[in-house]
């Protein structure tokens, strides 16, 4: 047993900041567009919102340059944004009778829900991390499609397939894009938020929240006559 | 010892060419889902040319139980029970991942006695993960029962000390956002103590026992090579990445926990085969009985908890935050969005064992049909987190 | 039994013989080498290989003979969620198990779907496509409440009658054996229950 070595380095690089990385890939892929999405949370943890035409060269961009050098892409992840409503209320100034007034006025603006893909990428070589990536599809309708980053990170090819079986979403390029958690003939994507499950909560024995709603419909109603006018005379002792 | 290695390395696998070949016809065979090496509900489809394996499709989901929707369907507390549930040998390590992650999210504080005690339960967790692993391979390989006996009764002993302080054997539902749940008593760990220093007692027979074995030697060298830039690029985390000389090990790089304060060594092999994934798991056991004997002597009285962390409708602010961990099979990462409300927008688990699996085929091809069971137990997968 | 005399049967054997019936022998046998099928869904698995160690050792019950091969195994320790996508192969399973047959629900999983009850991959318990002989509750049960399943088995096989109008189950020619196999449906499985098994009680409320 005495040919095992032990890690003898211990360092580790610290990583350039979110901004310019984002520089450096606009400078390095010709017309890719990148926004850097803000997360409010005490992580701090960024990530770059990509396009998905230059998808594909961007990831290559992260994955070969030598400062960057994220060779490890550790998590893979889908998520469902429903469309949303946002209500915004903002205070005009206009004429009314001669006056000038201030009215609050509400506007809606309706956000159409997509899909999102999520990568987070590490660095073994360098051990720094994470530069978070999304992308977006278009919509939520059936055969949204984004770029697979398969052939560039191995570690993605269950992991988008696993989004594929759950969420729906094709990943151009994958090389063996199936259903992988539930069974091929099933034809939902289950952890889409609009899912409804199929309703066997037949027999529930002790209900509550929003397994009550669901046990409720299987209820028979109390009979109204519940036997006792049947007793006619009272009994005696 | 080494003289047994080197001339077993010496000795060439004899080729394999079976009478039984057909005329190039492949034979395909489903393992699994119930099959006593698959280590649960596994399957895999092997297309098999006499007994050589020339193609493995690993099929997934027959322990699928919706980990990720329930999550997203209950407050961030209710998920600290399930995720002992999904690598069920790991409850502590899991735990530890998921209020990590939580605590990166709202950014909570935790006491400096309760990130000892975190410390001191993964190790723990560790050493009984590691040494079941070893008995399960083991019994792969045909050392039905011996090893696995001797694995499991060092186990009874940690979970043990698990149920006296958890209160459940294997669910151990410990920890909490902002700290521990309970404190344990100076009994306790005084006990935890002597149990991790007797370890190496075990580890020293067991390695006697088995390591050294020729038939074991025979069996796990040179089967299942993995090449260092393939693991690095599928994703390959824990023991078997640094079975191939990766040096990348959470616990050193996040230096997340107290972990920058114990003096550890991260063991690294060389070839990447089955045994140098066997050799980790030894190896790794001994280090953590180290950071373990560091641990008990730098903890001290204190809380266990953040007073004021909130338990019960628990809101964190609206955003997303990324965890991981060095868990026993490899990074085990929680990734959560908040939308404002009391449960999670997005809840994912990034599951080591699953992701660990993806350069199942790539190992196997080659090897006869009895080295898949080998492999694949050096891979540690519990089908708990494979499927979620 | 009854038509020996306890008191000469207890003479009888201060004098060096046994008496018994051939039911009680079959019996006797039976219950005393249980071999189960190896086989585990999850946690609960564990569990179950922790009471076949040493510290447990089921061995003590006779049964620790775990088959692989279901046409071997008398016994299904269904130890684990049964997902939808496994409960087919758990049917098959069971159907080729040869007569008698017992199954243990272990754990709430098994018996209802347990904690995971709210996933839409997860079966609302076993029972509902194949009949079951002992439920054992717990998330996951300890090992001692595996043995002391596997001790209410053992007192079930006892009680069987091998002759009569009230024999065992699997005596009587017309009881299934085999349980039809659900299919993988578009949404879910198909049938959801066999509904000869399965009656959900009807709730009144």
């Amino acid at each position: 047993m005495g040919s095992f070595d032990f890690a003898r380095d211990d360092s580790f690089f610290v990583m350039e900041s979110l901004d310019q990385i984002k520089s450096r890939i606009e400078a390095a892929v010709p017309g890719a567009k990148i926004e850097i999405v803000q997360n409010g949370s005490p992580s701090q943890q960024r990530s770059l919102l990509i396009d998905n035409e230059h998808a594909v060269a961007i990831a290559r961009f992260l994955r070969v340059d030598p400062a960057l050098c994220l060779d490890f892409c550790s998590n893979v992840t889908g998520i469902d944004w429903l469309d949303r409503v946002v209500k915004k209320t903002t205070k005009v100034k206009t004429l009314v009778d001669g006056q000038e007034k201030e009215i609050v006025e509400t506007t809606e603006e309706k956000i159409p829900g997509y899909l999102e893909a999520v990568y987070h990428l590490y660095s073994m070589t360098h051990k720094h991390g994470p530069v978070i990536v999304r992308m977006r599809t278009a919509d939520r309708a059936e055969g949204t499609r984004l770029p697979s980053f398969t052939p560039i990170w191995r570690s993605a090819e269950f992991q988008e397939r696993e989004i594929f079986d759950l969420y729906g979403i094709h990943f151009e390029g994958h090389p063996d894009l199936r259903r992988i958690l539930m069974w091929d003939e099933f034809e939902d994507y289950p952890m889409r938020k609009d899912y409804r499950e199929p309703d066997d909560y037949e027999w529930e024995p002790t209900p509550h929240d929003a397994v009550l709603e669901k046990a409720k419909q299987h209820y028979t109603p109390r009979p109204e006559l519940d036997g006792a006018e049947a007793i006619v005379e009272p009994l005696k002792g | 010892m080494s003289a047994t290695i080197e001339t077993l390395e010496a000795m060439e696998r004899p080729p394999v060419s079976m009478a039984s070949r057909l005329q190039g016809e492949l034979l395909e065979v489903s393992m699994g889902p119930q099959h006593p090496s698959t280590h649960g509900v596994f399957r895999m489809n092997v297309a098999l040319e006499g007994e050589i394996v020339r193609k493995l499709k690993p099929v997934f989901g027959y322990l699928h139980r919706n980990h990720e929707k329930i999550g997203e369907n209950t407050s961030y507390l209710g998920s600290m029970p399930y995720t002992d549930r999904l690598d069920y040998f790991c409850s502590m390590t899991n735990n530890w991942a998921y209020a990590l992650s939580v605590e990166k999210l709202a950014g909570i504080e935790v006491p400096e006695r309760a990130e000892y005690l975190r410390v001191i339960l993964a190790e723990l967790t560790r050493l009984q993960n590691h040494a079941s692993l070893l008995g399960f391979l083991l019994s792969d390989m045909g050392a039905w029962g011996t090893p696995l006996m001797y694995a499991f009764r060092e186990r009874e002993k940690i979970l043990d000390l698990f149920e006296s302080l958890a209160g459940s054997r294997m669910m151990c539902d410990y920890m909490r956002f902002g700290g521990c749940r309970v404190d344990p008593s100076d009994e306790w760990l005084a006990q935890a103590k002597q149990i991790a220093e007797r370890f190496p007692k075990f580890l020293d027979e067991f390695e006697d026992l088995i390591l050294g074995n020729e038939i074991v030697i025979g069996r796990t060298q040179n089967v299942g090579k993995l090449s260092a830039e393939l693991a690095v690029n599928a994703g390959i985390t824990g023991p078997m990445l640094r079975a191939c000389g990766v040096n990348y090990d959470i616990r050193k790089v996040d230096g997340y926990g107290f972990y920058p304060r114990f003096k550890f060594r991260i063991p690294l092999g060389e070839h990447g085969d089955t045994y140098d994934r066997l050799m980790m798991r030894a190896l790794e056991m001994r280090e953590s009985v180290q950071i373990l004997k560091q641990a008990f002597a730098q903890v001290q009285p204190g809380p266990v908890m953040n007073p004021k962390a909130k338990i019960r409708a628990f809101r964190p602010p609206v955003g997303e935050a990324y965890g991981h961990i060095e868990a026993p099979k490899g990074e085990l990462g929680f990734y959560l969005i908040s939308d404002g409300s009391p449960n999670p927008y997005r809840y994912r688990v990034r599951p080591p064992s699953f992701i660990n699996l993806t350069i199942l085929e790539d190992m196997c091809l080659g090897h006869t049909v009895a080295d898949v069971m080998v492999i694949l137990g050096s891979v540690d997968i519990v089908m708990g987190e494979v499927d979620r | 039994m009854s038509q020996i005399d306890e008191q000469l049967r207890t003479e009888l054997q201060r004098q060096g013989v046994w008496v018994t019936s051939m039911q009680d022998l079959y019996n006797w046998g039976r219950k005393n080498s249980i071999w189960p099928l190896q086989f585990g869904l999850a946690c609960c698995a564990i569990e179950m290989i922790a009471t076949a160690a040493s510290r447990y050792d089921i061995a003590r019950f006779g049964g620790e003979v775990f088959r692989p091969s279901p046409r071997q195994a008398d016994l299904m320790i269904v130890a684990g969620t049964v997902t939808k996508k496994m409960a087919p192969q758990i049917v098959r399973l069971f159907n080729q198990m040869a007569d008698p047959k017992y199954v243990i629900a272990m754990g709430a999983c098994a018996i209802s779907g347990g904690p995971f009850k709210q996933g839409y991959n997860v079966l609302k318990g076993i029972d509902r496509y194949i009949p079951v002989d002992v439920y054992i509750p717990g998330c996951p049960p300890r090992p001692e409440a595996l043995l002391h399943a596997f001790m209410e088995l053992q007192r079930k096989i006892d009680e069987q009658k091998l002759t009569g109008a009230d024999k065992a189950e699997f005596l009587k020619p017309d009881q299934p054996s085999e349980f039809p196999v659900p299919r993988f449906g578009r949404h879910d499985l198909e049938p959801r229950a066999n509904p000869n098994v399965f009656q959900p009680p009807v709730l009144e409320r």
